[in-house]
């Protein structure tokens, strides 16, 4: 089993794009904790052949859940994301990724293990409890609504 | 918009958030790469006390040193330099002369229990005094005598606070050394048993 700082640094960049698409900025750092606390205490346990990215990627998305349903308790809509200019980049994507995560849970999850973090759909499958093609079909259908709320 | 518009964040704020988990998370086993008069030296503790200190040239570099740690003791294993602050202070001062002996607890999971006696008896014999293989192995109350000792010399798993460099062969020899025989002579020269080069 390798060490466990040597798998930190193979897929921290990995958790924290996850992190930063799945609950903004400002609290990512808190689910990159919370996900490296949890992997750090189940690590030994781990199967020696395990898909290591999905795995932390999956304990990353449960712990964007959590964060996403102790949020549900407060008022946030779509429309609280502000105008921004085209030419800033950053603040495009940044926007763009809030309007990803007020997306139904399974579609947000699968577009952002998809899109921020790189992971092929039978391991977002994996990682969502659903089949490859219902991961996809997650992501299609959020797409979709991106798309018209984009375009709206 | 197309997919191809929803481009990952970036990475920035990633190798600092890294750094806190493993500055703050409770791992079996931190370390820290130290550097000094005798190189480069890989630490690890555990809640039990110091358990390594590896010179990096010696044992195959920081990846193989790591992987053996995480073989033979846990492979929760975490880079946290501030939780080798004490042995670092503690090893400054040591090698500017200030300090004789050294205070940290000690881990002795690496070493079975005839290594560990040899050992034991090696940690007593004080700064800037040496002894023979024989004598250590007398000390250690070993019936195999001094081959077995030296053995258990050579696979010493914390070289300077375990001073393994204060046993020498019969007749001046200096005798092997773990880091190689110019460490050996760096740290007797510390200590005033060889004279300053």
């Amino acid at each position: 089993m390798i060490p466990f700082q040597r798998f930190l640094d193979a897929h921290r960049d990995a958790v924290w794009r996850y992190a930063v698409a799945a609950v903004g900025r400002q609290d990512a750092d808190d689910v990159f904790q919370e996900t490296f606390i949890a992997a750090l205490r189940a690590y030994p346990k781990l199967r020696p052949d395990s898909n290591l990215r999905a795995w932390v990627l999956t304990i990353a998305s449960n712990k964007a859940l959590d964060h996403h349903r102790a949020r549900a308790r407060r008022p946030f809509t779509p429309g609280d994301v502000p105008e921004v200019a085209v030419h800033d980049k950053e603040l495009a994507d940044e926007a763009l990724w809030a309007e990803v995560r007020a997306l139904p849970p399974k579609q947000r999850a699968a577009i952002t293990l998809r899109y921020a973090a790189d992971l092929d759909y039978a391991a977002i499958g994996d990682a969502l409890g659903c089949s490859e093609e219902a991961a996809r079909r997650s992501a299609h259908e959020g797409l979709k609504k991106l798309r018209q709320e984009v375009t709206a | 918009m197309t997919t191809t518009l929803l481009r990952p964040p970036t990475i920035e704020g990633a190798a600092e958030a890294a750094a806190r988990f493993a500055a703050s998370a409770r791992a079996d086993v931190h370390y820290a790469v130290l550097d000094g008069p005798v190189g480069r030296i890989v630490a690890a503790r555990t809640q039990r006390g110091l358990a390594r200190l590896a010179y990096e040239d010696h044992n195959g570099g920081l990846d193989a040193i790591l992987d053996d740690l995480a073989t033979r003791l846990s492979p929760r294993i975490l880079d946290s330099p501030a939780k080798l602050d004490d042995l670092r202070r503690e090893l400054d001062e040591y090698f500017e002369g200030r300090r004789e002996g050294f205070d940290l607890k000690i881990d002795w999971t690496l070493v079975g229990p005839f290594t560990k006696r040899v050992l034991q008896a090696t940690k007593a014999i004080p700064f800037g005094e040496t002894r023979s293989y024989a004598q250590v192995a007398a000390a250690a109350g070993s019936p195999r005598g001094m081959r077995a000792a030296g053995n258990a010399l050579g696979s010493n798993p914390i070289p300077i606070v375990v001073p393994c460099h204060r046993v020498l062969r019969s007749g001046g020899l200096l005798g092997g050394y773990t880091g190689g025989v110019h460490r050996k002579e760096i740290l007797l020269r510390t200590e005033g048993v060889l004279p300053p080069a």
